[in-house]
């Protein structure tokens, strides 16, 4: 059933409003047609109120005039084919190819939309991913199936983490496991999404990379699709092709940015800082769709890379960001501006997951010893710092003294590594030891004597 | 359901924005009424009435809905089917059985299933109690029916109606819809009485009357037994930013409270965190019954990605089942995880009623609202004549961790213990992160009587000098970040040394060690008891003029830090061990200073 019209009442921003339609349906997609060029924009129906629609437009709206366009609606929701072709592929953010390839063909076709797991139906995740970065392998475990957000800062190094782990990162249980990357940019600068088709094409993995991108010049609207056609193709790789897909986003403050910007032009009441009272039901449906079902074998691990505005982490977009998914991976300025790569400050990132990951079986039996030891000592070499900022270094107590060693020690030779130095997770551990034991057994109060006895290194063992 | 008479008013759809639509010729609908819209026959309710313009706020993903689409009313405000098959299972916000959506639908929840519940065909063996001829109250029990291994349901009359027994079946088993007894009311009329009754969400169960709380909910956790306490029948708010712990310790609460029914209401959180309480629960065996913890265990998802105005209700639905187990006599307590969720949907649904807003977007009726759930606690005599309650604890999650924005100052307000958890804590991996600074309890007086007779006379004495250490500790450590720790004091050099102890060997709980992640209380009194013993032992050794150098002994320090693991639940001789070691060794060193 088409429906077609040929006046448009109201253009603000990206969303116009049509009269005197009826039947259409609420999510409807809508092509609007420049009657002069034969140009088609898309849009989708986000709100009906008696004979008037409110149509969000996807592409932009400038030239759209009372007369010049055919509102032709469509009669269906905003869906996707799908088909393993989409691997190696590269999409535009509603999902249109912009590689010169041709339109993708399938049978099977999917709302971008989705809909929520039940929770019965979810596996909990417990398997871990090595990404061969200590700090991140030790601290803040990624396991298979999580939502881990990289919370970055504008000229941090968050590109060049997101490619080193899409790089190094295990995916599955052993190399016959199929694995693929889905990629969504969301604003990005030209310059980003050049950097990661390079990094993707040097590990050799572009064949397998489903890319979806919305450049910074791109219209806003398009930002509001981008991640939710890209998610759709990871749940269609994941649960029916059976993969295990890694899905990097980047940057979800372009996309909460153009969530406000639409909101503000929909007139409705803002909440913190103008951001839509609804961005939280917003961001989780996109952040839920990560995990694993039960009884497949296919997975959804997800890596958003958001900026957080000013470095401020209790920034809404942070902030709600937080609270829906499974801990974050936080960088620091000031390990950057001592050339630490990469500099994930590790006291406020938390993997959530980590805890059913790791130790025997999964890693090592000391593994969650030796992280707790080294959050609990870190945490103290922050304060021993402060002390010395004030009476000096030379009047800190012996103890102190070890503390302002191990915490150098740590940052140069743990968190510091080479862009493309993997490290095992084995390796990470002991280097951990090795640090710990810097300090008198007597501070390490959160590891067992069982694990003192079999770790601990004991060349070093000079009280 | 309710059959729908055809010559009944049809509501018409006129327009559609989100979750919230409204509809025209709804005069004959009421205010909170429950109804249908749509050809998929989305569930919806009423929530606002101007001429003949209702404004429904649909529980369902509302795409694909058109103008002029029907619809129908129920003739009942959202209800729930209140009866045996509630215990051990999970539902959505508004009660339907996630076990049974996922036959519908494998994997994703789709919408338009219609309005599921308890298990209409499942049989249950009951034993009907009552006679005819008996008079029946409101409230008052006329058969039982086991639930599952631990819990007896007691069938009860509906609050709304009592009567002469006219008939009863024999005992036997009979599903939720089989008649079971005939009641004669005042008016002569006959009702008949199943296992289960529809009860509106939105509306308290009446008592008979409400009492004192002067019983704490022991929930083998350190820090909330013995320094924060949470009556039964209280209220209590566990507020940080994420990654502080909040459901890590509602987890908790949830797993060891020493409560008859938990009712876990997952609301706008995590997916993961509520499979892996499907997971866990029936793993872990309840220590008082033996048997799983699932076994008394309700569960309440509305995940972040399920629909927003379902997660409004998923509050009331859960506070609505605790009420019911509350009217068969139990000590029901309740987790929301969390409360700034349903506040969150509540501002949702306001923004998009055009409602004008007051603090942060959210509607100005938030207090209220805040106040009218808390309110829903209690500890009371039912109207059956026996005593039942309900504790809530609210999680609540302050946008950008900020303790001063709306949802934690009005919850602040309602609820009587506040449970702050803190950042700085989390970073250093201290877990619980509970601040004993920011934190309180208002039931401290109220329940003294209860720790003095069943734990210790002193219990409560101790708790506010070690109390009273950690707010010294606290003014110290200012002193300490600008000086440095050698430049003090002996005696405040010692404070230190126990306010770590008490930090790191008592506050400090594992949830994953075993014999850490319950402790019954006698052995919580015992180890900040040997703490102390401790302390004073130093003491009497400042005044000899040891210096603390030398009252630092730490081997009998490493011993306290570890005791939590290392001196197992059912015994412990291993603290009188540890205080005859620090009498043999500080004796010795007084006996070479008094020589």
């Amino acid at each position: 059933m088409k429906k077609e019209y040929l006046k448009i009442d109201k253009v603000v921003g990206p969303l116009i409003q049509v009269s005197d339609v009826d039947s259409v349906f609420y999510g409807e997609v809508v092509n609007i047609v420049e009657i002069a060029t034969g140009n088609i924009k898309k849009g989708k129906v986000i709100k009906i109120e008696e004979q008037h629609v409110v149509i969000q437009v996807f592409q932009n709206t400038s030239g759209l005039a009372a007369g010049n366009s055919i509102i032709n609606f469509t009669g269906e929701s905003f869906n996707l084919p799908m088909s393993l072709d989409l691997l190696g592929r590269i999409f535009n953010g509603i999902g249109q190819p912009i590689d010169n390839g041709s339109e993708i063909f399938s049978a099977i076709e999917a709302n971008i939309n989705g809909r929520p797991i039940n929770p019965m139906s979810r596996e909990y995740p417990r398997n871990f991913i090595q990404t061969g970065i200590s700090s991140i392998d030790t601290l803040a475990t990624l396991i298979r199936g999580q939502k881990l957000p990289i919370f970055s800062g504008n000229g941090l190094p968050h590109n060049e983490l997101a490619a080193q782990i899409v790089r190094q990162a295990q995916l599955g249980d052993d190399v016959d496991e199929p694995f693929g990357v889905v990629f969504a940019a969301i604003g990005v600068k030209h310059d980003d999404e050049k950097f990661f088709r390079k990094s993707f094409g040097e590990s050799n993995v572009m064949d397998r990379v489903v890319m979806f991108v919305n450049y910074a010049d791109d219209p806003i609207a398009e930002r509001i699709t981008t991640p939710r056609c890209a998610l759709t193709a990871a749940e269609y790789l994941a649960f029916e092709k059976n993969m295990h897909i890694l899905v990097v986003m980047t940057d979800i403050t372009s996309y909460c940015e153009a969530l406000r910007e639409i909101s503000s032009a929909r007139e409705e009441v803002p909440s913190r800082k103008g951001y839509p009272g609804y961005m939280y039901s917003d961001l989780a449906a996109l952040y839920e769709r990560a995990g694993m079902l039960k009884n497949q074998k296919g997975s959804i691990t997800f890596l958003p890379i958001l900026t957080m505005p000013n470095d401020d982490i209790t920034h809404p977009i942070p902030d709600l960001t937080g609270y829906i998914t499974e801990g974050q991976l936080v960088l620091g300025r000031d390990l950057f501006q001592r050339s630490i790569y990469p500099p994930v400050s590790v006291l406020p990132s938390l993997s959530r997951l980590m805890k059913d990951g790791i130790g025997e079986g999964f890693t090592r039996e000391d593994h969650a010893e030796v992280a707790n030891q080294l959050f609990a000592s870190y945490s103290k070499v922050q304060e021993v710092r402060d002390l010395s900022q004030i009476i000096g270094e030379d009047d800190l107590s012996q103890t102190d003294k070890k503390y302002m060693a191990f915490g150098r020690a740590f940052e140069a030779e743990f968190l510091n590594q080479g862009a493309d130095e993997s490290r095992t997770i084995v390796d990470s551990l002991d280097l951990g030891w090795k640090l710990l034991a810097m300090l008198p057994l007597t501070e390490l109060d959160r590891l067992s004597p069982e694990n003192i006895e079999k770790y601990f290194p004991k060349e070093s063992q000079v009280e | 359901m309710a059959v729908i008479e055809q010559n009944q008013a049809k509501g018409i759809i006129s327009s559609i924005n989100g979750p919230v639509i409204k509809g025209r010729n709804m005069v004959s609908f009421k205010m909170r009424e429950m109804v249908t819209v749509g050809e998929k026959s989305l569930i919806g309710e009423v929530i606002v009435l101007e001429g003949d313009i209702g404004t429904i706020q649909v529980y369902e993903e509302t795409e694909g809905l058109k103008v002029g689409e029907v619809i129908l009313p129920t003739g009942r405000p959202l209800s729930l089917n209140l009866g045996p098959g509630m215990l051990k299972n999970m539902f959505d916000g508004i009660q339907r059985p996630l076990a049974k959506i996922q036959e519908v639908s494998p994997i994703f929840i789709p919408e338009g299933i219609g309005l599921l519940s308890i298990d209409e065909a499942q049989l249950w063996e009951a034993t009907i109690t009552a006679k005819p001829g008996d008079i029946l109250l409101a409230g008052a029990v006329f058969g039982l029916v086991k639930e599952t291994e631990v819990i007896q349901n007691r069938l009860m009359v509906p609050p709304n109606l009592s009567g002469t027994v006219v008939s009863v079946v024999p005992d036997g088993s009979y599903t939720i819809k089989d008649m079971l007894v005939k009641l004669r009311d005042e008016k002569n009329d006959i009702h008949e009485l199943k296992m289960a009754h529809q009860w509106p969400v939105r509306t308290p169960r009446p008592t008979a009357y409400r009492q004192e709380t002067l019983v704490p909910l022991i929930t083998g956790q350190r820090i909330i037994d013995i320094f924060f306490p949470i009556a039964k029948g209280g209220t209590a708010a566990i507020p940080g930013g994420f990654g502080t712990g909040k459901t890590m310790t509602q987890h908790q609460l949830a797993k060891w409270s020493d409560a008859d029914i938990i009712v876990y209401i997952g609301c706008g959180e995590r997916g993961n965190e509520m499979t892996e309480v499907i997971e866990d629960f029936p793993k872990l065996i309840d220590p008082r019954s033996g048997k799983s913890i699932m076994e008394r265990t309700v569960l309440i998802a509305n995940t972040s990605n399920m629909p927003v105005a379902a997660r409004e209700a998923s509050i009331y639905t859960g506070v609505t089942i605790a009420e019911y187990y509350r009217d068969m006599g139990y000590a029901v307590a309740m987790m929301a995880d969390s409360t700034s969720r349903w506040a969150e949907a509540l501002r949702e649904i306001s923004g998009r009623l055009e409602e004008m807003p007051a603090e942060e977007g959210y509607p100005a009726y938030l207090p209220s609202r805040i106040a009218e759930f808390y309110e829903r606690a209690g500890s009371v005599q039912t109207l059956g004549g026996d005593e039942g309650s309900i504790t809530i604890i609210g999680a609540v999650s302050p946008a950008g961790g900020d303790f001063s924005e709306p949802v934690t100052e009005n919850t602040k307000r309602f609820v009587n213990v506040f449970l702050a958890l803190d950042k700085n804590l989390a970073y250093a991996r201290h877990y619980p992160a509970i601040n004993w600074l920011e934190s309180y309890s208002g039931y401290i007086k109220i329940l003294s009587d209860w720790y003095e007779d069943h734990v210790a006379p002193d219990c409560i004495e101790l708790r506010n000098k070690m109390i009273e250490l950690l707010y010294q500790e606290n003014k110290l450590l200012e002193m300490v970040m600008l000086v440095g720790e050698d430049v003090l004091p002996d005696d405040q050099r010692w404070v230190l040394e126990i306010a770590r102890i008490i930090k790191v060997g008592y506050l400090q709980q594992n949830a994953y060690n075993k014999e850490d992640t319950y402790v019954p209380l006698a052995k919580q009194y015992a180890m900040l008891k040997a703490i102390e013993y401790f302390y004073e032992k130093g003491r009497a050794g400042l005044k000899l003029g040891i210096p603390t150098s030398q009252l630092k002994n730490q081997e009998i320090i490493s011993a306290f830090i570890k005791m939590k693991y290392t001196i197992p639940n059912d015994d412990l001789s291993g603290l009188d061990e540890l205080k005859n070691q620090i009498d043999s060794y500080y004796d010795a060193l007084f006996k070479r200073y008094q020589d």
